[in-house]
C-alpha cells in the first residue's frame, strides 16, 4: 500500500492536467449544447438531427474517437495550416466534448419538452420575448434538469479523459498506461484512484449545484460553483509557467507503448537536457500515430525499428537483406516523409516467435518450420497489432502456419499467458528481457521470412538539419547493446522486488553502455 | 378607458378544416362579452387572435381602431391583461414576482404596496406575497392569475375559461370578483366559456359559437326568453332544467 501512497503522491501534476482538459472539455460540451438544446426546443428537425448526432458520437468507443482526432485534425491542416495541433491537448478536447455532449444535450432538450404548457402560455401570454421568455422561465426552470446532465457528462469526461493519454496529452491515464505496461501495480491502482476521486468529487460538488437548483437555493448552488471554480483555478494555476521562457529549445520526444520505449525515451531526454534542451514527453502513442507525428512535427523525435518501417509504412513484403533495408529506409524517410534516420543505435527489436523451453522440446519444435506442422494443436498469442501486421501474414505464409486459435494479450499478459499455458508460442521481441528470465526459446527463421529491426532515432523534418541535435545524438549510435538493453527492459517488466521505473532504467543503462 | 374592439371577416384554417369561418363583430368600449359554445367551435381561437397568440389566415382585428397585426405583439400583449384555464403562474417566481412580471418586462419596478393593493382586488391576503405558487390552493392561484392580467392597468381584459378548473363554490365568488373588477377598472371583458349559466349571469352580451361562426348575439335576458335560435337555447335549456329541478325539490 505504500507503494500506492507514493505514486498517489506523485501524480500531482498529471491530476491538475486532467482537470484542466476535463474542465474545458465540460465547459466546451455546455457551450456547444445549451444553444443547440434551444434551437432544439423551436424545431423538432434539429432536436430530431442534434440528439441523432449526439447517440451517434457516443456508440464509438472513446478510444477510437480520440484517435480518429488525429487524421481529421491532419486534414484540417489544409484549412488552418501547419501550426494545428494533431496530438495532445487539442483532439483530446475536441473529443471529450464530443463526448460530453449528449448527456448535456438530452436532459436540456427534455426539460424543455417537458415544461408545463400552460406556464409557456402564461410566458407568451404576458408578452415575454423570446429572450425574456427564456431568461426568465425556460432557463431558471430547465436548470436543475440541464446540471444533471453536466453531472453526468462530468463523470464520464473525467473517466474519458484517462484515454487521452494514448494521443500524448498527459493525464491520469499517464500511471495508468505506463503502470499495465510496466507491470506496476501500484501505479495502475493510484491512477485508479485518483481518477475515481476525481469523478466522485466533481459529481458531489456538482450535484450540490443542482439541488441548489432545485431547491432555488442560492447559497447551496453559488457555493458549489465557487468550489468547483476554485478547483478549476487552482489547476490552472499550478500548470502556469511561472518561470521566465528561459530560451532553451524543447524537444517532443515520443514513445510507443511498450517498455523499451519508454526507457529509451528518458535515455534520450537525459542526453539532451544534458546539452542543454528542455524535453518533454509523448508516451504511449500508437505506432501508426508515433510515425506521422513525427513526419508532420507534431513531435520531434522518436525510436522506431526497420522492419517495421518497412512493412508498415513502405508496404514492402520482400526482404532485401539487413543493410540494403536501411540504406532504402533512409531514402524513404528523407524522400517521402521528410524526415531524417539519425542512426542506428545498435541493437534489434525483431519479431520472433518463442515458446517455453519445455514445452518446445516436449513437442519437439526448434525452428518455425517444426511449428508449422503442430500448429493446428497450438494456440498462438501476439500483442494487439500482432496479427494484423504484415510481419505476421509474411511468417505466416511463408511456413503456411495455420493455428488452433489466435489471442490477443497486451504485451504485458502475453509473456504470462505463454507461462500459463494459455498460449503456446507468442509474438515476442526479441530485446525482450522476459525471454531469459521466462526460460524462453527462440524458434528458428530458416526462411528468413521475419525481417531485421534495427533501432533507429528519427527526427522530424524541422530538426533535420539541427546539428546541434544530432551531435547531442551521436554518443548513443551503435552504442547499446541488446543485452544491457533486455536487462534494462527486465529491470522495468519484472514483478518482484528490484523493480525499476523507465526513468531509473534508463540511467542503468546510460551507466552500463557508458554514457555520461 | 376601455378598449375597443372589431373583427373583419375574420377566418382560421388549419389544414382542411376551418376553425373560424369569416367573424365579423364590434365590440363597444366598456362592454362584458362572453364567448360560449361546445368544444371546438372555435371560441377560444377567436380569442386568441386578439393577442396574437393566434394568427388568423384572413381578415384582421382592430384593438381601438388599429390593425393589431401591425403591433409588437409582445408590447401588445403587456397591455393586454390574459387569465386562462391553466392559470400558468411562474412556479419558481413567488406570488409577488409572479404579479409584478408584466411591469417588470418593461422595466417597471412594482412596489410591495401595489401588489399587496392588487392582492386585495382578488380577495387574497397581502402577506402571500412571499409565499411559492405551490403553497396556494387552485382557487387562489387562479385570483393570483387575475391579479397579474391587472398588474399593467390594461384597457382589455380576456379570459380564456378562466374558471374551469375550480370548485363550484370558488368559480362563483372569482366571477362575482371579476365582474365588480370589469366596473371598477372600466375594463372591456371577452371572457370563453362553456357555461352558459355563467355566461348569462357575468355578461351583458352573449355571443354563441358553433362551428366556427357565431349562431347567436344577445343580451342574456333576450336568451333567457326564448331568443338565439336553436343551438343557443339547447345551451340555456342545459341551466334552465337544473333551476326547475332544484324548484321542484324545494316544493
Amino acid at each position: 500500500m505504500s507503494g500506492v501512497w507514493a505514486a498517489l503522491m506523485g501524480l500531482g501534476d498529471v491530476l491538475a492536467q486532467h482537470v484542466i482538459l476535463a474542465a474545458c472539455a465540460i465547459g466546451l460540451g455546455i457551450a456547444v449544447a445549451l444553444p443547440l438544446a434551444v434551437w432544439a426546443s423551436r424545431s423538432q428537425a434539429v432536436a430530431r438531427g442534434a440528439l441523432g448526432f449526439a447517440s451517434l458520437v457516443q456508440t464509438i468507443p472513446a478510444l477510437a474517437l480520440l484517435a480518429l482526432f488525429f487524421p481529421i485534425l491532419l486534414s484540417l491542416r489544409a484549412v488552418f495550416g501547419e501550426g494545428l495541433p494533431t496530438l495532445g491537448f487539442l483532439p483530446a478536447l475536441l473529443a471529450l466534448a464530443l463526448y460530453a455532449l449528449l448527456p448535456i444535450l438530452r436532459n436540456a432538450v427534455t426539460a424543455q419538452t417537458n415544461l408545463d404548457p400552460g406556464v409557456l402560455e402564461a410566458a407568451d401570454g404576458v408578452g415575454m420575448n423570446f429572450w425574456q421568455r427564456l431568461r426568465l422561465v425556460e432557463a431558471p426552470l430547465a436548470a436543475p434538469y440541464i446540471m444533471a446532465g453536466i453531472r453526468t457528462a462530468a463523470v464520464w469526461t473525467i473517466g474519458a479523459a484517462t484515454l487521452s493519454t494514448t494521443i500524448g496529452q498527459p493525464s491520469l491515464g499517464d500511471p495508468i498506461f505506463a503502470g499495465l505496461q510496466t507491470q506496476n501495480w501500484s501505479l495502475v491502482l493510484a491512477g485508479c484512484i485518483a481518477s475515481a476521486g476525481l469523478a466522485i468529487v466533481a459529481d458531489a460538488l456538482l450535484g450540490t449545484i443542482e439541488a441548489g437548483f432545485r431547491r432555488r437555493d442560492r447559497r447551496l448552488w453559488l457555493g458549489g460553483a465557487i468550489a468547483v471554480a476554485v478547483g478549476v483555478a487552482a489547476a490552472f494555476a499550478s500548470q502556469a509557467d511561472w518561470s521566465r521562457d528561459d530560451g532553451r529549445d524543447t524537444i517532443v520526444i515520443g514513445t510507443k507503448q511498450f517498455s523499451e520505449q519508454l526507457i529509451l525515451g528518458r535515455l534520450v531526454g537525459e542526453q539532451l537536457e544534458d546539452a542543454g534542451y528542455n524535453v518533454e514527453y509523448r508516451e504511449g502513442l500508437g505506432s501508426a500515430v508515433v510515425a506521422q507525428a513525427v513526419a508532420n512535427g507534431s513531435i520531434d523525435l522518436y525510436f522506431d525499428y526497420t522492419g517495421t518501417i518497412w512493412a508498415n509504412q513502405m508496404k514492402r513484403t520482400d526482404n532485401p537483406g539487413r543493410d540494403a533495408m536501411y540504406d532504402a529506409i533512409v531514402k524513404w524517410e528523407r524522400d517521402v516523409q521528410g524526415t531524417r534516420v539519425v542512426g542506428k543505435l545498435g541493437f534489434e527489436n525483431a519479431y520472433a516467435l518463442a515458446m517455453r523451453e519445455d514445452r518446445a522440446q516436449q513437442l519437439g519444435i526448434r525452428t518455425i518450420e517444426d511449428l508449422a506442422r503442430a500448429a493446428p494443436r497450438l494456440v498462438a498469442g501476439g500483442d494487439p497489432e500482432w496479427f494484423e501486421r504484415p510481419e505476421w501474414f509474411a511468417v505466416r505464409d511463408a511456413y503456411g502456419l495455420d493455428f488452433a486459435n489466435e489471442r490477443n494479450f497486451s504485451p504485458t499478459f502475453m509473456y504470462n499467458a505463454l507461462t500459463s499455458g494459455d498460449a503456446d508460442v507468442i509474438s515476442a521481441y526479441t530485446s525482450d528481457g522476459r525471454i531469459a528470465a521466462d526460460n524462453l526459446v527462440i524458434l528458428d527463421d530458416p526462411r528468413e521470412a521475419l525481417p531485421s529491426y534495427d533501432t533507429l532515432i528519427i527526427v522530424s523534418p524541422e530538426r533535420a538539419d539541427d546539428e546541434r541535435l544530432m551531435a547531442a545524438l551521436e554518443p548513443l549510435l551503435g552504442n547499446i547493446n541488446v543485452d544491457a538493453m533486455r536487462q534494462a527492459n527486465f529491470s522495468v517488466d519484472r514483478t518482484d522486488g528490484d523493480k525499476k521505473t523507465p526513468r531509473e532504467a534508463a540511467r542503468w543503462l546510460a551507466e552500463e553502455v557508458g554514457l555520461d | 378607458m376601455a378598449s375597443s374592439l372589431t373583427f373583419e371577416g375574420v377566418t382560421k384554417r388549419y389544414d382542411s378544416t376551418e376553425a373560424l369561418a369569416g367573424i365579423d363583430l364590434t365590440v363597444e368600449p366598456g362592454s362584458f362579452v362572453a364567448l360560449v359554445g361546445a368544444s371546438g367551435s372555435g371560441k377560444s381561437t377567436l380569442l386568441k387572435t386578439i393577442n396574437r397568440l393566434t394568427e388568423p389566415s384572413e381578415g384582421r382585428v382592430l384593438l381601438d381602431g388599429e390593425d393589431v397585426s401591425a403591433s409588437d405583439p409582445t408590447a401588445m400583449r403587456r397591455s393586454t391583461g390574459y387569465v386562462f384555464q391553466r392559470i400558468g403562474l411562474f412556479p419558481h417566481m413567488t406570488v409577488g414576482e409572479n404579479i409584478a412580471i408584466g411591469p417588470r418586462l418593461v422595466g417597471t419596478r412594482l412596489g410591495n404596496e401595489r401588489i399587496g393593493e392588487l392582492l386585495e382586488l382578488v380577495d387574497l391576503d397581502p402577506g402571500m406575497i412571499d409565499r411559492l405558487p405551490d403553497a396556494l390552493s387552485g382557487g387562489q392561484q387562479q385570483r393570483v392569475g387575475v391579479a397579474r392580467a391587472l398588474a399593467g392597468q390594461p384597457s382589455l381584459l380576456l379570459m380564456d375559461e378562466p374558471f374551469g378548473a375550480l370548485d363550484p363554490v370558488t368559480r362563483d365568488a372569482l366571477g362575482t370578483r371579476v365582474r365588480d373588477l370589469h366596473e371598477r377598472l372600466d375594463l372591456t371583458t371577452i371572457m370563453v366559456t362553456h357555461d352558459m349559466a355563467e355566461a348569462l349571469i357575468l355578461a351583458d352580451r352573449v355571443l354563441v359559437m358553433d362551428k366556427g361562426r357565431i349562431v347567436a348575439d344577445e343580451t342574456p335576458q333576450a336568451l333567457a326568453s326564448g331568443k338565439g335560435g336553436d343551438v343557443a337555447q339547447e345551451l340555456v335549456a342545459v341551466p334552465r332544467h337544473q333551476a326547475e329541478m332544484l324548484k321542484g325539490l324545494e316544493a
